[in-house]
């Protein structure tokens, strides 16, 4: 599921992400926002109108806004990773 | 440049290191500029236990040190040793939000594999606190390798202890480097351990913003409170400022009217009341209003609302091909454009932050508001248009959503053509809410206030006295039909721009006062106040009149109106012209930026002017 197709607070973690759907500077500020593959990510708000606008989504302690266009490149399933193994 | 060691703060952008910075430096700070690149360089002296001065650089905020701007280059370059006009520094002090461990760690770590001297400040250990985070600094000493002083920068707690460590950092002592972890996802995964292994105790984060976020992000009601919060603002404006403006007013009339009893009649007492005082304090009347304005714009910001309206226009931002991080610098243009324009320098896409300088003049900047005030004071009536909204705030919000409109208008045309290319983004952290220290306001106000009164005193002293003196000589003959203001040099520069601008409804005192105004905008308000307090020499009796009384005289409505169209879009103002030219590294896009404006002004003007008469009004 995509990250844009999760529903608000659901806890899920990163499956995969399609790190050439995005520009290398938005792929380095996502790995440095600590959303890569594996972290924890819970999606709270979506923004604007008819669902375009941006996305706020929670990674550890921390709440960070991007577009769908981003949020699309993001594969997510629902759960806790720990509870994978 | 000084001998002092030097000590650098360095770490996430809102890790509270400019807190830090204020809260050790006190007011001894110097601002200025690494050569080269439009970075603006903050020190400041800093005195360790035994007087030795520090000097203390507040390094700009970054997630790593890859760089994505320019800011962000500079902080790697200096922490490197690598940026001219800089030394190599002789300790770090490395800046980390305590509720946000796993985050700033990573970088933490990266800083500290270096091999410089270390201190790591372990900040705002009330906010985690407050959201049920407990941490064991002693913990992330032991695993970090580095002293970790627990601190609250905005209530100095914990800085005798930052400063206790710093000085033991620069006795000369081994600098050990901590080894990198391998790749990006290794220090990582070390940063998280690390942040584990420090928590005593914690409970789900962030309950209060994210019940806030529920309402103030929503969609429908999200959108609302912003525009309801913009409102108010402008309500505000006017209805604050009332008795404060009065005060001054008062002030300038006594004072006036002291200057024309003490002296003869003579070209000096003409330029003291008609220059100084009624030119001068017919800008510095605004004082209030500009302060109200800027309140509003530093509670946004201090409480963390800002980000949050960034997000709720971001569809709007992004239809006109903008990245929703330009919306913080356009609101600060509100403000100014001068530090909007600055504020770009956080957008990563070349093009998207030139359409952004290229469109921040569009925002009603607090030197426009002493225009709109006097001209919708003059013409508009004061009248209730019911449930307690004032005409005169309606009509000035319309004035601001005109300049909004015209923006995100011309950002799409601009995108489309000369600043075409991929789409922007919008990568944002959102902050935690909190009160602002009342503090912390009072002096942003301060500081305003500050540079305000000296813009009045320097550059809108000089037009208006450069003015005066080219509308007193040379003197119109005893007894000439021709007016003083007419047979002047300004009159007669004036009457010649007037063929240009009669067509839109402008007369020749409009023409008068756009010249000086090419300074500052404001200035065309004390201009205007300086030619008919000349022009009212004559008449006793007029002199006593204020200049909205004597405008609503001498201007038909129309003119009014455009006259206030064209200042949604007047390029004039030289510190903007300046700074773009320094943002951009050339001429070419200020020339630009004038040259669209102009245009778009005498446009505006002119349907504005067209449409009203042929209204009737
Ligand atoms: N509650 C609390 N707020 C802080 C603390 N330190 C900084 N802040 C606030 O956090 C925000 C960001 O701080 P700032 O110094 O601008 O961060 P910088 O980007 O690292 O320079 C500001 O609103 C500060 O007032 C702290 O220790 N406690
Ligand atoms: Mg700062």
């Amino acid at each position: 599921m995509r990250l844009t197709d999760l529903p608000l607070r659901q806890p899920a973690y990163v499956d995969m992400i399609d790190w050439n759907a995005l520009s290398a500077t938005d792929g380095q500020r996502l790995r440095e926002f600590g959303l890569i593959e594996g972290a924890d990510v819970e999606a709270l708000h979506h923004g604007g109108l008819l669902g375009r606008g941006p996305i706020a989504c929670k990674i550890g302690r921390m709440t960070i806004a991007m577009r769908r266009a981003h949020a699309a490149a993001i594969s997510v399933r629902i759960g806790d990773r720990d509870e994978r193994a | 440049m000084s001998a002092f060691p030097l000590v650098a703060l360095v770490g996430n952008p809102n890790a509270g290191k400019s807190a830090l910075f204020n809260a050790l430096t006190g007011a001894r700070q110097k601002l200025g500029n690494y050569p080269g690149v439009t970075v603006e360089r903050k020190a400041g002296r800093l005195s360790l236990s035994d007087g030795r001065p520090v000097e203390l650089v507040d390094l700009p905020g970054t997630y790593s040190l890859d760089p994505t701007s320019p800011d962000e280059q500079v902080t790697r370059d200096v922490v490197l040793g690598k940026q001219s006009g800089e030394r190599l520094p002789d300790a770090l002090v490395v800046v980390i939000d305590a509720s946000n461990l796993d985050n700033h760690l990573r970088f933490a770590l990266e800083l500290l594999s270096l091999g410089l001297p270390t201190v790591v400040a372990l900040n705002m250990v009330d906010l985690a606190s407050r959201d049920g985070l407990e941490l064991d600094p002693a913990v992330l000493s032991r695993e970090l390798g580095v002293p970790v002083v627990p601190t609250v920068a905005v209530r100095k707690r914990g800085l005798d202890d930052l400063r206790g460590q710093i000085e033991t950092l620069l006795n000369p002592a081994p600098a050990r480097a901590k080894a990198l972890p391998g790749d990006f996802n290794a220090v990582r995964a070390e940063a998280k351990r690390i942040a584990k292994a420090a928590v005593v105790r914690e409970t789900p984060s962030r309950r209060l913003t994210a019940a806030v976020d529920r309402i103030a992000l929503h969609p429908v009601f999200g959108l609302f409170m912003l525009l309801g919060l913009l409102f108010i603002m402008f309500q505000a404006v006017y209805a604050w400022s009332e008795a404060p403006i009065a005060m001054i007013e008062g002030l300038a009339g006594t004072l006036s009217g002291a200057v024309t009893d003490a002296l003869p009649d003579g070209l000096l007492r003409s330029f003291l009341v008609d220059g100084v005082i009624n030119g001068v304090g017919s800008v510095v009347v605004f004082l209030p209003q500009i302060l109200i304005l800027f309140f509003f714009i530093l509670m946004l910001e201090a409480t963390g609302y800002m980000v949050r309206a960034a997000f709720l226009m971001d569809g709007l931002m992004a239809r006109v091909g903008l990245s929703g991080r330009a919306f913080i610098p356009l609101l600060s243009s509100f403000a100014c454009a001068v530090p909007g324009i600055m504020a770009t320098r956080t957008i990563a896409d070349s093009k998207d932050r030139l359409t952004t300088i290229l469109i921040a003049p569009l925002m009603t900047c607090s030197a426009r508001l002493p225009v709109y005030a006097v001209i919708i004071g003059a013409f508009i009536p004061a009248r209730d248009v019911g449930l307690g909204v004032g005409l005169q705030g309606l009509v000035l919000f319309c004035l601001y959503v005109a300049g909004i409109v015209g923006a995100m208008l011309v950002a799409l045309v601009l995108r489309m053509t000369v600043t075409k290319g991929a789409s922007g983004s919008f990568l944002m952290e959102m902050p935690k809410y909190q009160w602002p220290r009342p503090r912390d306001v009072l002096l942003g106000l301060w500081q305003r206030a500050v540079i305000f009164l000296k813009r009045a005193g320097t550059i809108i002293f000089a037009s208006t006295v450069i003015l005066w003196l080219m509308l007193s000589f040379p003197k119109a003959p005893e007894n000439s039909a021709v007016s003083q203001v007419n047979y002047s040099v300004a009159g007669r520069i004036a009457n010649g721009l007037n063929v240009v601008l009669e067509p839109i409804g402008f007369n020749r005192d409009i023409s008068l006062a756009l010249i000086p105004a090419m300074a500052a905008r404001e200035v065309a308000v004390s201009a205007l106040a300086t030619v008919y307090s000349l022009d009212a020499d004559e008449d006793e009796a007029k002199l006593e009149r204020s200049l909205g009384d004597r405008l609503k005289d001498n201007w038909p409505l129309p003119t009014a109106l455009a006259f206030l169209a064209w200042f949604v879009f007047a390029p004039q103002c030289i510190s903007t012209i300046a700074v773009t030219k320094r943002e951009t590294n050339g001429w070419r896009w200020p020339l630009f930026m004038v040259g669209y404006l102009f245009a778009l002004a005498y446009a505006a003007a002119g349907l504005t002017y067209w449409t009203a008469t042929a209204a009737g009004l």
